[in-house]
């Protein structure tokens, strides 16, 4: 499920939505959250979706993360049509295809961060010895490993990221979705989180990443911007295929693992 | 997630809040812990009942006059038992399923020794049969004898307490006492009955001839009562029809339902004793049911503080891919743990507690009230802990992700 990001482009795209819309309230109440959003992602690609508060963003990650439904339109993840999955069989999507990130980390109080991130794999019937062995390999990727028995309450805000993005990518999902992953970050944590989610789309990692901010925007190498249910602007930054604008923009000083 | 994983979370859970959880069991072990011992209590009250009534011994009647509390008689007007009474029922072919006669005068006396003053409650003046029909057996001496009675002799058994109350550990075999004034000579002493039916000590008694004790005491009028033993414990029927006969000639009664006597076997005194303990434990373990009820809602209420407090988690538990199942059984398990441990120990606070006596009472525990209560306990777990999960489980990933 992670294939290189050559031949990325030649397989089905992680996300095809098809005149999305999500209203809210009846009569004359209602709200168009959506107004019909036709998206295409590639495999590979790092999107960044932008908008003012309102605008949309939020019900569209919703729906994108399967944890909502359009009201109509048709969404297809990884090439699987959610509109007529149940709940059971959308959890079973939310736990094999997408990688979740949230603004608030979201991680489970009183739990060390191994278990934090053995648990999507726990959900998925892994066995014991083969989750810890990937969680491990999870939290190294983050630069974690030496953190791995401590809980939330002993991690700072941006080590606590990290630990929800090893969570994100532990079940080698089609695509990660980041909800302004660093709104609670201050700048340096902020560098460090996305520089995470650089290297990782530079694997060939799928990323969709909300934000309302320039600065996180830049690390992407597709920026949609949405206004009152509608996508208005569609930029590339720079092609699927190839690393994120930030790495390549800083080859001379970060050719080998930009972060660390 | 194998039911391992489930109750290794479950255990997290609870131990994340190790006060409320302590408090939530402490409910269920009070409501386990007082079912089981209030049960106990009951039960051993009616085992003290059974066991008293059989030290009376089984084969007994007891005539005594006037119609009963329970047995509704026209009777106009009440006969005392007399002597002739007594004779006509040992009259083997008017009642030949009578075994034995004993007629009784009871009264009160204060007995001395030796500058030791101790107030006997019964002084029973009879004949010797009593002592075989009553289940009286002599440890030290003997009993007194028919020449006894005939003479009139000045002579007495003694119940085992007047005897330790008179004579501490020292043998009271011939030694005399005064009785209410009159000396009487103790030939034998009673074996010990036990604790009776709570109200008087069996064993603080005087038996002595029926004679001795009406010209000491009682005078030579009617008699308190007549105990009768019958000659097996399956005629104990016929023998009560018996004595109604005889004593309807003696009385010259001819209707049936207006006798002026009562005649009871400790049968029926066992039935009614029975049923009123049974009542008894009924209305305890009705209680204790009440207060193991009030603990299981306890445990709905913490689950439902424990399931809004935690509903950021659930969503975030959802949206990574925990199907409804799993939440569902997380916080079941959760709550049949608490009431598993919580049962477990109340189980063992009332194994404790059974041991020691309450109210006068030997707690004597029925062990279907163990598994009953904590089985219940376990099942009030599950049943009152359904509401809380179900509420967890249809919890919607982006609201629950969104509750502060």
């Amino acid at each position: 499920m992670s294939p290189a990001p050559d031949t990325a482009t030649a397989t089905a795209p992680v996300i095809a939505a098809r005149r999305l819309v999500k209203t809210y309230g009846i009569g004359d109440a209602v709200v168009h959250a959506l107004a019909g959003v036709d998206l295409t992602v590639q495999q590979g690609d790092y999107v960044a979706i932008m908008g003012s508060s309102g605008s949309g963003k939020s019900t569209l990650m919703n729906i994108l993360g399967c944890l909502d439904v359009p009201t109509t339109g048709r969404y297809l993840l990884d090439g699987i049509d959610v509109g007529g999955l149940d709940e059971r069989q959308l959890s079973l999507v939310r736990n094999r295809k997408i990688g979740f990130i949230f603004q608030s980390f979201n991680l489970v109080p009183r739990t060390n961060a191994l278990a934090q991130v053995e648990l999507p794999l726990a959900y998925a019937g892994v066995k014991a010895a083969e989750r810890r062995r990937r969680a491990m390999a999870a939290l190294t990727m983050v630069g974690l490993a030496d953190r791995a028995e401590h809980k939330p309450n002993e991690l700072s805000g941006g080590q606590q990221q990290r630990v929800a993005v090893a969570r994100a990518l532990v079940t080698s999902p089609a695509m990660l979705l980041a909800d302004e992953p660093t709104g609670n970050l201050d700048s340096h944590s902020t560098k460090e989180v996305l520089g995470i989610v650089d290297r990782l789309n530079d694997s060939g990692r799928t990323v969709v990443l909300i934000t309302h901010e320039d600065e996180v925007a830049h690390h992407a190498k597709r920026v949609i911007r949405l206004v009152d249910g509608l996508i208005v602007s569609d930029e590339r930054q720079a092609p699927v295929e190839g690393p994120p604008p930030a790495m390549a923009g800083a080859a001379g000083a970060l050719t080998r693992g930009g972060v660390r | 997630m194998n039911p391992l994983e489930t109750l290794r979370f479950a255990v997290l859970g609870l131990s994340a809040n190790k006060v409320r959880s302590g408090l939530t069991m402490l409910g269920i072990l009070i409501g386990v812990a007082a079912v089981i011992l209030l049960l106990a209590v009951g039960n051993g009250s009616s085992q003290a009942v059974k066991d008293s009534i059989d030290a009376l011994g089984t084969n007994a009647l007891t005539v005594s006059s006037g119609a009963g509390f329970g047995a509704q008689s026209t009777a106009t007007s009440t006969k005392p038992l007399t002597i002739d009474d007594a004779r006509a029922l040992a009259d083997q072919s008017q009642a030949p399923d009578i075994k034995g006669v004993a007629p009784e005068v009871q009264t009160s006396q204060t007995a001395l020794y030796e500058g030791t003053s101790h107030t006997v409650s019964s002084v029973i003046g009879t004949y010797p049969a009593y002592f075989e029909a009553s289940n009286s057996k002599v440890v030290q001496g003997d009993y007194f004898s028919n020449d006894d009675v005939l003479a009139a002799r000045k002579v007495a058994v003694i119940g085992s307490t007047t005897a330790t109350d008179l004579f501490g550990t020292a043998s009271p075999i011939g030694k005399k006492i005064v009785l209410g004034g009159t000396p009487l000579t103790v030939v034998g002493e009673l074996a010990t009955k036990g604790s009776g039916t709570g109200f008087q000590d069996p064993d603080d008694v005087i038996i002595a001839p029926l004679p001795t004790v009406q010209n000491a005491y009682s005078g030579f009028g009617s008699l308190s009562q007549i105990l009768v033993e019958a000659s097996s414990a399956d005629t104990t029927t016929q023998a009560q029809n018996e004595i109604t006969t005889v004593l309807m000639g003696t009385h010259g009664i001819k209707d049936p339902t207006a006798v002026d006597f009562r005649v009871s076997s400790q049968t029926t005194l066992l039935s009614t004793r029975s049923s009123t303990t049974q009542t008894f434990t009924v209305l305890l373990g009705a209680v204790a049911a009440i207060s193991l009820l009030v603990g299981g809602i306890g445990i709905t209420n913490i689950m439902l503080v424990t399931v809004t407090e935690r509903t950021r988690e659930i969503g975030l538990r959802k949206a990574i891919g925990a199907p409804k199942g799993v939440i569902l059984s997380q916080f079941l398990a959760e709550s049949t743990l608490l009431s598993l441990i919580g049962a477990g120990l109340g189980v063992a606070v009332a194994l404790i507690g059974a041991h020691f006596t309450i109210v006068g009472i030997k707690p004597v525990v029925i062990p279907a009230s163990v598994w009953g209560a904590f089985a219940i306990a376990v099942a009030i777990g599950l049943f009152f802990g359904s509401y809380p999960a179900s509420r967890a489980a249809s919890l919607r990933p982006i609201e629950a992700l969104r509750h502060e």
